[in-house]
């Protein structure tokens, strides 16, 4: 698998911070790279931008041709022109994360010799624990150094959706409104597990080789698939997943004979969950996935804030949005409900709906006209409030 | 409070019920809307009196309506919900027609005017002289243009009357600082003085309450 060189191939737009950067969990890098994307323009007043966080697997690619897949944009259908988050109004931002794989520092960077490397080879699984609040503060520099003093909106669904929670407790005036879209507080012990079963699938890779599979060219591509396909299943629902393949066979695919079934016929949903693992691991870095699952699994905002979810929010001016849908059962209702409810402890000016869609916690990436309806209409309100409008 | 003619308030669309609730809330009021429907009530608040109006709404579609409309609405209820904010977070919590639909009605009115300084309550009045005649002629629940629903069907499981609801303040303890009825058009009806017309002749009740 020539995965890591299609990765290494692509030059993403990104700004070098040269300044030490201190991770919550000690340890310090001695400079870091944002890779991010930008559209639409600001406005002279700075007041008109929106950063959208993206998910576990998401990238700054939000609203435009990714360039490894070559597919659209994640976000298309919610980003750009004449589009809920409208690029003609807003100045949209999207970075990639920390300790992500499309430019951003992370496992795949090679490691400097001032943070103990020898400046040739990658950090792999050298590359310290991030949280998601590390994964903020890195796009606060990258926001201030563009000059932004506060968003007008940050929005971001799953693990996006997590950080802009964190945004909102940990910068709560640079934050006009806060969309967490299909997200938790905290990760589960259900969400936890699914990961482990992820991880475990990544080790247990031969190709894997304790994380330093650079020295062999080879990727953990089989773990890394199965990761995938675990996850997958996990983004959808049971309806979907009927409504989409039922019980229907096919014949197995000719051009991949490593692919055809023990059993001679293949589930359709079989094949589908094998094209999600196998077009995955061309676009995503074993390490990086990892890093980012550990990432959600620490987080617990209400850990930081005396256990009580409502002190990360008291007297905050930011006005929020919550949005679950009925299907998803990785993040489901029940889950933005308490953050609502601890926003009203807090005082906060919350707005909350659950939409309507049998296509589980993939739902805020696909057509869901009243999800899409939810969001122009709440930030149109919100630029009321902010001035924006004319 | 102001004694003018409500019905130059009204938007083209809104329910004349809730122009005469408007009439009563102070400009640059926090107030929260329990049962705000498409948020009619919230909007007209903000946009005429610089209110910072919140609703919550227990059918999905409509609050969904409501927040696509830009309006802070959040899906809750008022039998669950209003536990959750803090003491005092409002000048006033209004509950427009649903006091009848609530499980628990009293513990309702107690939580808010734990978190608002005034309760403003309006109920559909089950005093009013067609109900009892119904009642007394036919012996079958009454069906009238406000009860319009079987009694199977209705999701009104707390009906009550206009003397109901001063002996229930009465009670809990709670001042009622003031309270009109309401006619059958949805307008101000001139019983003011006499709770027991106002009882026969008002289509519904209008309260506004305060901790003693």
């Amino acid at each position: 698998m020539v995965q890591t060189d299609a990765l290494a191939k692509i030059e993403h737009a990104s700004v070098r911070f040269e300044s030490p950067f201190t991770l919550e969990c000690g340890t310090t890098l001695p400079n870091h790279t944002v890779a991010f994307r930008t559209y639409g323009s600001l406005n002279a007043a700075r007041s008109n931008a929106v950063l959208i966080c993206h998910a576990l697997t998401g990238d700054q690619y939000v609203a435009e041709r990714q360039p490894v897949t070559g597919k659209p944009g994640w976000w298309e259908m919610m980003v750009g022109p004449g589009k809920p988050i409208d690029t003609d109004r807003y100045f949209v931002i999207c970075a990639n994360v920390l300790g992500g794989c499309m430019g951003s520092t992370g496992p795949r960077e090679t490691r400097p010799v001032t943070a103990g490397g020898d400046g040739a080879r990658p950090w792999g699984t050298d590359f310290p624990p991030v949280t998601i609040r590390d994964m903020v503060r890195a796009q606060k520099q990258l926001i201030e150094h563009l000059g932004i003093a506060r968003l007008f909106a940050v929005v971001g669904g799953s693990m996006g959706g997590m950080q802009v929670l964190e945004w909102a407790a940990l910068y709560p005036e640079a934050v006009f409104a806060a969309l967490p879209i299909a997200t938790a507080a905290h990760h589960s012990a259900q969400n936890i597990a699914f990961h482990e079963v992820g991880r475990q699938a990544i080790f247990a890779d031969p190709d894997w080789q304790g994380g330093r599979y650079w020295e062999s060219g080879r990727i953990p591509a089989r773990g890394l698939a199965v990761a995938r396909m675990c996850a997958h299943i996990t983004y959808l629902s049971e309806e979907a997943l009927t409504r989409k393949f039922g019980r229907r066979l096919q014949g197995a695919p000719k051009d991949n004979a490593e692919a055809i079934s023990l059993f001679g016929e293949m589930f359709e949903v079989e094949s589908y969950l094998r094209h999600q693992g196998s077009t995955f691991v061309q676009r995503f870095d074993a390490n990086s996935y990892l890093t980012i699952t550990r990432a959600m699994d620490y987080f617990d905002l209400a850990a930081d804030y005396e256990g009580d979810l409502a002190n990360a929010f008291r007297g905050t001016r930011t006005r929020f949005l919550l949005v679950s849908f009925t299907s998803d059962w990785l993040f489901p209702t029940s889950q933005s409900r308490a953050i609502a409810r601890s926003l009203n402890r807090a005082g906060a000016n919350v707005s909350f709906v659950e939409i309507p869609s049998d296509k589980g916690h993939d739902a805020f990436l696909l057509d869901e006209p009243d999800f899409h309806r939810t969001v122009a209409g709440f930030l149109r309100g919100c630029a009321v409030h902010a001035g924006l409008t004319t | 409070m102001s004694t003018h003619d409500p019905v130059r308030f009204v938007a083209k669309n809104m329910r004349l019920d809730l122009a005469l609730i408007a009439d009563m809330i102070a400009p640059g009021s926090r107030v929260l809307d329990i049962g705000c429907g498409d948020g009619t009530l919230i909007d007209h608040l903000f946009r005429t009196k610089g209110c910072d109006a919140r609703g919550i709404e227990i059918d999905m579609a409509e609050a969904t309506r409501a927040v696509a409309h830009g309006l802070p609405v959040m899906h809750g209820d008022a039998d669950s919900d209003l536990q959750h904010y803090p003491d005092g977070a409002f000048d006033y919590v209004v509950l427009s027609r649903t006091l009848q639909a609530v499980e628990r009605p009293r513990a309702v009115l107690a939580q808010m005017l734990r978190i608002g300084t005034r309760a403003v309550v309006s109920f559909p009045n089950f005093g009013h002289w067609l109900v009892r005649w119904q009642l007394l002629s036919t012996g079958r629940m009454p069906m009238t243009a406000t009860w319009d629903r079987p009694w199977h069907e209705t999701p009104n499981i707390h009906p009550c009357t206009i003397r109901d609801f001063f002996a229930l303040c009465a009670e809990e303890g709670y001042q009622v600082e003031t309270w009109l009825a309401v006619d059958d058009a949805g307008r101000r009806a001139p019983w003011r003085r006499f709770p027991g017309l106002a009882n026969l002749f008002g289509e519904q009740g209008l309260f506004v309450l305060r901790r003693l």
